[in-house]
């Protein structure tokens, strides 16, 4: 069987609640990226705060709607970002949302990898029909390496966005378990 | 196109009021037990509920809507007796970006069909643009929900995005639409 948490340029880890912090501390101090991964308003947390916030869901242990990794890289085994999963097993559909908060690790292949490795995971150990994504129309990056991966673009909720006087779309994406199998069978680019 | 003596919560033949403890429990608790009304209502599993549940999904509300800000919640009452007949709702309101979800329903199945929803959805829309100021309302509707679809075509919302198979019901898989309109949009439109 193939390993699930080893892709070609990264690994899956779980990092111990005061590495996590640390790192959330610093990511978040970074405006770009914070609006490249998410639609609230930015705002600095405290380390504690952070951390506690790890503990907690230390504490609470493993749950079967909620997976969440640490991303290494394999060559220099640097902590660079997280993956999250969101699962909904009544109607056997997972939500994904990924950041690489180390930057000099944009636009390098690692996203992809990422995101490879997570519908691996998703298709083959979760086994959910649908993985689904949502990303802002100012993030082209993101939505070429989606792209790549196999997601189908499904509409966009016009002008959704409020940034710096300027409005933007919020895109969706998702993909069926059966184009992903396709995929894997070669009868797809 | 509205005065500044615009009665927002005054319709035709319905109003929007606050829940009432004593006697709104009962009939929502009804409504729960049509597993028609629940799917088109809820992506989570249908399930009947008490008056005794009802009520305290009624506190757990008012709590939501004190602590988080972003949700308004109205009961939908027929003006001639008063009695309850629906919810609406504007939720998941993110207010740096002015925009924010509806929900409506019509709750028993003899109040269908006689143009309360339409009704109610114009002064959720009128609450939600000249009240809230927002910039824009987003609503979720499963394929299989053709009143709910018909509805918001008719006051000039955009079918945006097409969830493809997201819904599992019925032994078969559904599309989940998401529907969106533009203040601009509103304003510059007849009221159905």
């Amino acid at each position: 069987m193939k390993d699930l948490f080893r892709g070609e340029l990264i690994r899956f880890t779980f990092e111990e609640p005061e590495t996590r912090a640390k790192a959330e501390v610093r990511w978040q101090r970074d405006t770009e990226f914070v609006r490249l991964a998410d639609g609230d308003p930015s705002h600095l947390s405290s380390e504690k705060k952070i951390k506690e916030w790890f503990d907690q869901r230390s504490e609470r242990g493993p749950k079967s709607e909620r997976v969440s990794f640490s991303v290494r890289t394999l060559e220099e085994d640097k902590f660079i970002g997280d993956l999250g999963l969101w699962i909904d097993l009544i109607h056997s559909e997972a939500w994904v949302g990924l950041g690489i908060g180390e930057r000099e690790f944009w636009s390098k292949g690692y996203g992809t990898d990422m995101m490879k490795l997570c519908m691996q995971y998703v298709f083959t150990e979760l086994g959910v029909e649908r993985l689904s994504l949502g990303l802002f129309e100012y993030n082209p990056r993101a939505l070429r390496s989606y792209e790549k991966c196999g997601f189908r673009l499904e509409g966009r909720s016009r002008k959704e966005m409020l940034r710096e006087g300027q409005r933007y779309d919020s895109l969706w994406m998702g993909i069926l378990r059966e184009e992903w199998l396709a995929m894997q069978n070669g009868d797809q680019k | 196109m509205f005065d500044i003596q615009t009665q927002l919560f005054e319709g035709q033949d319905i109003r929007f009021g606050p829940i009432d403890h004593e006697k709104d429990p009962e009939i929502e608790s009804k409504w729960t037990h049509d597993s028609d009304f629940m799917r088109m209502m809820e992506t989570m599993p249908a399930r009947p509920m008490s008056a005794a549940m009802i009520r305290k999904q009624y506190e757990k509300l008012e709590k939501k809507i004190e602590e988080d800000k972003n949700l308004y919640h109205f009961m939908i009452r027929a003006k001639v007796d008063d009695r309850l007949i629906g919810t609406a709702e504007v939720q998941r309101i993110e207010w740096a970006n002015g925009n924010g979800f509806l929900r409506l329903g019509i709750g028993a199945a003899g109040d269908r069909g006689k143009g309360y929803g339409t009704q109610a959805l114009r002064m959720l829309l009128r609450f939600a643009f000249a009240e809230l100021n927002l910039f824009r309302v987003s609503a979720a509707v499963p394929e299989y929900n053709e009143a709910a679809i018909a509805l918001f075509r008719k006051f000039g919302f955009v079918q945006e995005v097409c969830r493809r198979k997201s819904l599992e019901r019925d032994g078969r898989r559904w599309d989940l639409y998401f529907f969106g309109l533009l203040s601009d949009e509103w304003r510059n439109q007849a009221q159905p």
